[in-house]
């Protein structure tokens, strides 16, 4: 499944107008990007749009990602531009999944399949049920790190309604799942 | 209220972060996003670092050289649309497997000549085609097939920057005296390499 954004769009506006060459020696090579950030990306559109449709979407923001590596500024925030460019694909992956006749998606197959990849499906569940831009918000900021004020470009929202709707997803999942405070034991 | 910890409820596996690496991979490829593919591989001469370009080979690095701060450098000086992808390389893995075991005498493979330009560009192309396997030549030999018969020490820096060694056999190059000479993979590289050619 191949979906066509505007990616370029999703480029933070770079502060000048012209970067000097020091700072594009500065820029790592696009590998660095994938190791530093690869883990993070997949947690937070697991989160966003389930574990079913959570590798497309990764592989479409890593790809969509190095297209438009070359025109990053150098001093972007990597991090909130991945997440920028996984809140778009995520959208789209949902609207396609929304226009499936079947919903086939998050049929629990096995329990070996859960032991396999460490997955939760409580947890899942949880986090699907919440509405998307406080699902979205308690993603970018409590798997991703980034600032409110970061989420809220990305949302297109205040800083004040970026804060309240992850404050208010997480107020929910500590109803919905209680384990969520525990340290979860590794298998 | 304590700040939850949400990232520990999303174990991530390494083996799965490997398939989708792999994915991007072919995917970069098929939509001719991979400018630099790179892997690295072991030889008699310590780890190699290998890295193309869809025109052909860009670069071999020695340990001895970083290979981090080689990928940075092609990052700024090519495009830093890189990834570790190994297919693109496995041709001249291969071939460079052979070399070091006696096998093969010469490379098949295509060249991305790109890092070398001007008079280096030219010492670098003679030394290709004119320098053979189990051969030696001195720089002012190299010169004067260059056309530039006094510029002896540019055919050194040219040598000693030598963006794809061990292929473009920058190794075949001593000094008029007998001796070994600098080589970009250290004195004990250029004698292994050398040794393995009975020189």
């Amino acid at each position: 499944m191949l979906i066509v954004t505007e990616e370029l769009e999703c480029l933070p506006k770079p502060v000048g107008d012209v970067r000097v060459t020091a700072d594009q020696q500065l820029k790592p090579p696009f590998e660095v990007v994938v190791a530093q950030h690869g883990g993070t990306v997949l947690r937070v559109v697991r989160a966003v749009v389930g574990h079913s449709d959570a590798d497309d979407a990764w592989s479409e923001t890593f790809l969509a990602a190095l297209k438009a590596y070359p025109q990053l500024p150098p001093d972007a925030n990597i991090e909130a531009w991945l997440v920028t460019i996984a809140h778009r694909k995520a959208i789209d992956i949902t609207r396609t999944a929304s226009r499936r006749a079947v919903p086939v998606a998050d049929l629990p197959d096995s329990p070996a399949r859960e032991r396999a990849d460490t997955r939760d499906f409580d947890l899942d569940a949880a986090v699907g049920a919440l509405p998307p831009k406080q699902r979205q918000a308690v993603a970018y900021h409590y798997l991703a790190g980034l600032p409110y004020s970061e989420i809220a470009q990305i949302l297109d929202s205040s800083v004040a309604a970026a804060r309240r709707a992850a404050a208010d997803g997480i107020a929910t999942l500590r109803r919905t799942y209680p384990l969520l405070d525990t340290a979860r034991k590794r298998p | 209220m304590t700040t939850p910890s949400l990232t520990q409820h999303f174990p991530i596996d390494q083996d799965h972060l490997k398939r989708l690496h792999a994915r991007l991979e072919r995917d970069a490829q098929a939509d001719h996003l991979l400018d630099i593919a790179y892997r690295t591989v072991d030889s008699a001469v310590g780890p190699l670092l290998l890295a193309a370009t869809p025109l052909g080979l860009l670069r071999v690095a020695f340990a001895s050289e970083g290979h981090d701060s080689v990928l940075q450098n092609l990052s700024a000086r090519v495009s830093p649309r890189v990834l570790e992808a190994p297919t693109r390389l496995d041709p001249v893995a291969r071939q460079l497997e052979e070399f070091f075991t006696g096998r093969r005498q010469g490379f098949d493979v295509a060249l991305d000549w790109s890092l070398s330009h001007g008079f280096r560009r030219t010492v670098l192309e003679h030394l290709n085609t004119d320098i053979g396997y189990g051969t030696t030549t001195s720089y002012a030999t190299l010169a004067r097939l260059s056309g530039s018969p006094k510029a002896v020490r540019a055919v050194g820096t040219a040598c000693a920057t030598n963006p794809i060694p061990i292929v473009v056999p920058c190794h075949r190059v001593i000094r008029s005296d007998g001796a070994v000479g600098a080589y970009r993979g250290g004195p004990a590289a250029k004698r292994v390499l050398l040794d393995l050619e009975r020189l």
